[in-house]
């Protein structure tokens, strides 16, 4: 088989998960599982307070989107993710790539690059 | 003289409800404010106050606080098992309303008051020995005491100390009481990295005290008159001016003002104002709630740090200081312009009140600490005060109750 399949990780600020999710929808991504985590890097978190107790908070709210590519390019979409995100400043995330051994769908068992189309006929 | 008035019957029994809605309000003040493995033990506590001193209280409680006077000490048996507790009023409490209706209306304090004490030694006590605890420091603390400051004979009364709504009573045993209690049991683990899982929950626990907190104010009136009424003005400017001082404490310090720091200052000023309700003028209820909130932010931010003992949700340092100012306060500013069953502090040149309120406090400070003392050491050698290191780290939910209060996972 030539088929070949990425898993792009997308980690950035919880505020621009709409803008981000718009931009992949835009290039053909229809799929992605979306969680909250609490990350920390090398941006500088935040003082919280609680009556007398004071604390340096660094593991800061992310949001994180997965994304699994087959017939879009991996460039495509990391480059679509950098353009939306990017600011030049601390906390605008990171992307992780990773190959993906196989694909299944559930729902009509197809594997590979089938479980990834999605076409009006087959739902 | 002994004809019940309806309207300050109707009046006591809303008073009466609305006091009652303050301990599950606390359960929520404090259930906020520690993490969410352990909301539902904390919540507990006020519940089982609820449930054992309803029942202590018509079995022996009553009787101990306001039955026939012994030595000045405590009450008789003479109302044990509310016999003789009926629709008659009792003229050496309220002469208008039923003794049934002042019995109610006193059960409702005597349940927050060991509520309240749950605060210092949240996160780590073991729940059976918190409920045995509850029943023997409501009759061997909070009845004798009771007595002394509102029974008739009892020995504070009698030497003309003022206590017009608990700062005694509820405020100062508490938070000693809670002091004792967290120094006994020890700190918990980790303590720094404590955070409050829920404030919305403990900033409706605030609003709930405050709403409750007319009724226990204006309702120690025991009457639908101007002391009733002054009462309820100085409770409500008093949260205020507490609140505000609080918020300007931290916006100076901080240069933020939390929620927690308005909830916080919201109940020293509510605790602060209790002694003396009924007793000060509203121009005064801002003094007494403005510096009450300087000083419990001071205490609970710089000096409990210092101290480095664990009363978890500073029942001390808002129940105890507030409560310990607000009676030296009343001495300070009551007058007979007020209320004329009470008497003149310092400003209106009286400055033996301020002694007999010291006298009242240092006697309430001095039994409540080693009573609880006592109390705790006699439940040690039968169990353990404290969770285990295991139970302590799983959360006491779990570990002692057996459920989860947010599940584990969202579905």
């Amino acid at each position: 088989m030539d088929e070949k399949f990425s898993k792009i990780d997308i980690i950035t600020s919880s505020s621009r998960y709409e803008e981000l999710k718009e931009a992949l929808n835009a290039i053909g991504i229809s799929g992605m599982t979306v969680s909250n985590v609490l990350g920390c890097g090398i941006q500088k978190g935040h003082k919280e307070f609680y009556r007398g107790l004071s604390l340096d908070i660094n593991l800061l709210p992310k949001i994180k989107v997965e994304v699994v590519v087959c017939d879009i390019p991996v460039d495509l979409v990391v480059e679509t993710a950098k353009k939306v995100l990017h600011t030049g400043k601390m906390g605008d995330g990171k992307i992780f790539v990773y190959e993906v051994k196989n694909i299944i769908r559930v729902s009509n068992g197809a594997e590979g690059r089938d479980a990834l189309r999605y076409t009006e006929d087959k739902v | 003289m002994n004809a019940v008035n309806a309207a300050d019957t109707s009046f006591i029994i809303f008073a009466t409800a609305l006091v009652m809605l303050m301990t599950p309000g606390l359960a929520l003040f404090y259930g906020g404010m520690v993490r969410k493995k352990n909301v539902l033990s904390t919540t507990v506590h006020s519940y089982a106050a609820m449930v054992i001193v309803s029942i202590q209280w018509v079995l022996i409680g009553y009787t101990l606080c306001f039955g026939k006077d012994f030595a000045g000490f405590i009450g008789n048996f003479q109302f044990f098992g509310l016999q003789g507790v009926g629709f008659l009023p009792n003229i050496n409490y309220a002469t208008t309303i039923p003794q049934s209706v002042f019995m109610l209306f006193q059960l409702m304090f005597a349940i927050i008051t060991p509520a309240l004490i749950s605060g210092a030694i949240a996160e780590r006590m073991k729940f059976i020995a918190f409920a045995i605890f509850i029943l023997l420091w409501s009759t061997l603390v909070y009845d004798p005491i009771a007595h002394w400051v509102w029974g008739a004979g009892g020995w504070l009364r009698n030497l003309g100390a003022l206590d017009f709504a608990g700062g005694n009573v509820v405020h100062i045993s508490s938070g000693v009481s809670g002091l004792v209690a967290a120094l006994v049991i020890g700190k918990r683990k980790k303590l720094k990295t404590i955070t409050p899982h829920n404030l919305p929950m403990t900033l409706i626990g605030a609003a709930l005290l405050w709403f409750g907190w007319f009724g226990f104010n204006a309702g120690s009136a025991l009457a639908v008159n101007g002391v009733a009424l002054n009462a309820f003005i100085t409770t409500n400017t008093s949260a205020a001016a507490a609140a505000l001082a609080w918020a300007i404490c931290e916006l100076v310090v901080r240069k933020k003002v939390s929620s927690l720091g308005i909830a916080s200052g919201i109940v020293v000023g509510l605790v602060a104002i209790t002694p003396g309700a009924g007793f000060v003028s509203p121009m005064a209820s801002l003094v007494i709630g403005g510096f009450g909130g300087v000083l419990c932010y001071y205490f609970v931010t710089v000096v409990k740090p210092k101290l480095g003992y664990d009363d978890a949700l500073d029942a001390f340092g808002c129940h105890g200081i507030g409560g310990i100012w607000g009676g030296i306060a009343t001495g300070i500013f009551a007058s007979k312009a007020i209320n004329s069953a009470g008497a003149n502090g310092l400003i209106h040149g009286n400055i033996k009140l301020v002694g007999i309120q010291l006298i009242a406090i240092v006697a309430t400070i001095a039994y409540s600490a080693i009573m609880t003392f006592i109390i705790l050491k006699v439940i040690s050698m039968f169990m353990s005060l404290r969770a285990t290191s295991e139970e302590e780290s799983d959360g006491l939910d779990v570990s002692l109750h057996g459920e989860e209060a947010y599940g584990g996972i969202d579905i």
